[in-house]
């Protein structure tokens, strides 16, 4: 085999397993430094959890990722995130096909006013290009049954999205991300605004998205953060303090700032 | 007028639901009853002296009606010589040229608003913005005399010769082009409501969340997908109803229009002929109205203009409601 084939091969496999990289990411708003630094690598098919107290950039973190953050007037950022080996930062990247492969759902259920159900979830396909009938009606459903909708509103489908209960619209959002098949789904505490009920029936989703999605998911809630994901990072004042399997970070964390905010002590 | 007719319907449906489900007022202290009496007998007064004047305009405007009956609505002759007076001619008047203000200021208000609120840094919206708004500061009657010394003579030449020559087949089109008559004055007409309309824009789309931009963002919408996603699509019913109150501005504006209309009461497919408003006329004329007669026909167009501007104003309101309720609560 060839050299260059062979590395070729050898970046494929290693893109099957690494999904994002982020190295030495820094983030401003005008003159507050809210990421400072931050390197971290995510593994395809993995939910990783970002916790830490409010205002410690974890939200900031993950709208660097699809370049959302830089839509903020005053906003800065700078250092290197590449998806599935693609340098998202680098010269020519375009901010808006990068948020086309890289979902987004955030803490409010934000369905389009003005929009069915059918044409909140078709959106990002039609903004992809894609307008064929067939392809638009297959894709939809099938986004709408892998974010456990499809049973409640596949009856309904020319209604507003607004006319769905909280916790259906942002199963309708998530519904909206998967459309487009992206590899990465972005959560910014996704479920802060939603009853227990509705919170369930989401982390049960994120178990079943993992087989095909890359998850990030931001939370304020501990246990959310246990229950779902296989990598937890605790985020303080802007820096990444501990970054590692769920599991040893919630039983045997190596920090003791890691322990304290875990067992409640501040935050 | 627009407030004020908003303001009775809504106190109509204050009453009616008043009746059925009576609240009991508790104020125990001396002042706040007075207080609540005083404040109670100044909204009375508001209605009542808006029934009185429409009682007293419909007093004078009555001998036209029973003189011309129907006639008076449908009939474009207005002639103080023989007498003959019908108001069709004037009502085509304030509906064209109105519309005209509306078709050229709807899209530029839309477009200002989304640019000052959306795209502009703050450093230039700010400025820009108040700019705009002081546009709805200058007099009436300033506006007129720049129609008539300024917009006028440069539609007669550089606007209006092209369009004859060029889309004269239309009929819309025809005619010397004289530069005073609707065109002249539906273009006024928009520059007068475009700061109202502007203005309400843009608190609309102030009022939508963050997060309805972000989330087109998100999904790889470039910034006039997004602004067509969750700006545009979610403010219908608002922007419907800044239309409307520039409609409402447009129906009753009179000076500015008297001063370019060209004051002819006839009926005239081109916009470049000279026409009339059912304000225009009244502001006209109104001094020198002798006969009776007369008298009575201006103050039944000024009655006409009321209902015109109040069936309108019921129109749009509902379309709003309609709107609204269509995609904003979702059912």
């Amino acid at each position: 085999m060839p050299a260059d084939n062979f590395e070729r091969e050898k970046a494929i496999v290693n893109l099957q397993h690494e999904i994002l990289n982020v190295d030495n990411l820094h983030a401003w708003f005008g003159d507050f430094h809210a990421v400072k630094g931050v390197s971290l690598a995510v593994q395809q098919g993995q939910v990783v959890a970002l916790i830490g107290p409010s205002g410690c950039g974890k939200s900031t973190f993950i709208r660097c990722i699809n370049r959302l953050h830089e839509e903020v007037p005053g906003a800065r950022v700078q250092g290197r995130v590449t998806i599935g080996g693609q340098d998202i930062y680098g010269r020519g990247a375009d901010p808006v096909r990068i948020r086309r492969y890289v979902g987004m759902v955030f803490q409010k259920p934000n369905p389009f006013p003005g929009l069915s159900i059918f044409e909140n979830v078709a959106v990002g396909l039609k903004l992809g290009g894609i307008s064929k009938r067939t392809v638009l009606d297959e894709q939809v459903e099938r986004a709408l049954r892998q974010a456990a909708l499809w049973e409640e509103v596949k009856d309904k489908l020319r209604q507003p999205g607004t006319s769905l209960s909280g916790g259906q619209q942002q199963r309708l959002c998530i519904a909206r991300a998967l459309a487009v098949e992206p590899p990465v789904i972005l959560m910014d505490e996704p479920t802060s605004a939603l009853d227990p009920i509705s919170t369930a029936k989401i982390e049960d989703l994120l178990h079943e998205l993992k087989k095909s999605v890359t998850i990030l998911i931001v939370t304020h809630n501990m246990q959310q953060a246990s229950r779902v994901s296989d990598k937890t990072a605790f985020f303080l004042l802007g820096e990444l303090i501990e970054y590692g399997e769920t599991s040893q970070i919630f039983t045997n964390p190596a920090r003791p700032k890691t322990e304290e905010y875990i067992t409640g002590r501040f935050g | 007028m627009e407030e004020v007719s908003g303001g009775i319907l809504d106190m109509i449906g204050k009453l009616m639901t008043k009746s059925s489900r009576r609240e009991k007022r508790r104020d125990v202290h001396l002042g706040d009853r007075i207080f609540y009496y005083s404040l109670k007998a100044s909204a009375w007064t508001l209605v009542f002296v808006l029934l009185l004047m429409f009682g007293l305009i419909l007093q004078m405007a009555w001998p036209a009606f029973q003189h011309f009956g129907w006639r008076f609505l449908v009939t474009n002759e207005w002639n103080s010589v023989t007498s003959e007076f019908g108001a069709l001619a004037l009502i085509y008047g304030t509906v064209v040229s109105s519309l005209i203000a509306l078709v050229l200021a709807v899209p530029m208000s839309i477009g200002v608003a989304l640019f000052l609120n959306e795209l502009a840094p703050r450093w230039l919206s700010t400025p820009l913005g108040f700019f705009v708004e002081m546009l709805a500061a200058i007099p009436s009657i300033v506006y007129g005399l720049w129609g008539l010394f300024v917009l006028a003579p440069f539609l007669r030449t550089y606007v209006q010769p092209p369009l004859v020559d060029h889309l004269g087949f239309l009929r819309l089109f025809e005619g010397p082009p004289l530069g005073v008559g609707m065109m002249a004055a539906g273009v006024i007409l928009a520059i007068m409501i475009m700061p109202t309309i502007t203005a309400i824009c843009r608190e609309v789309f102030r009022a939508i969340p963050q997060s309805n931009r972000e989330a087109a963002l998100g999904l790889g919408a470039t910034r006039w997908e997004m602004l067509k996603l969750a700006v545009l699509r979610s403010s219908q019913a608002g922007m419907l109803g800044a239309t409307i109150l520039g409609l409402g501005r447009a129906l009753g504006e009179t000076m500015a229009v008297t001063m370019v209309i060209g004051n002819n009461p006839d009926i005239k497919v081109s916009l470049m002929a000279s026409a009339q408003t059912m304000a225009s006329i009244l502001a006209n004329q109104y001094a020198e109205a002798d006969s009776p007669l007369h008298l009575s026909a201006l103050t039944a167009v000024g009655l006409a203009l009321f209902l015109v501007s109040l069936t309108i104003n019921g129109i749009a309101r509902f379309v709003v409601w309609r709107v609204n309720r269509k995609y904003v609560r979702g059912h």
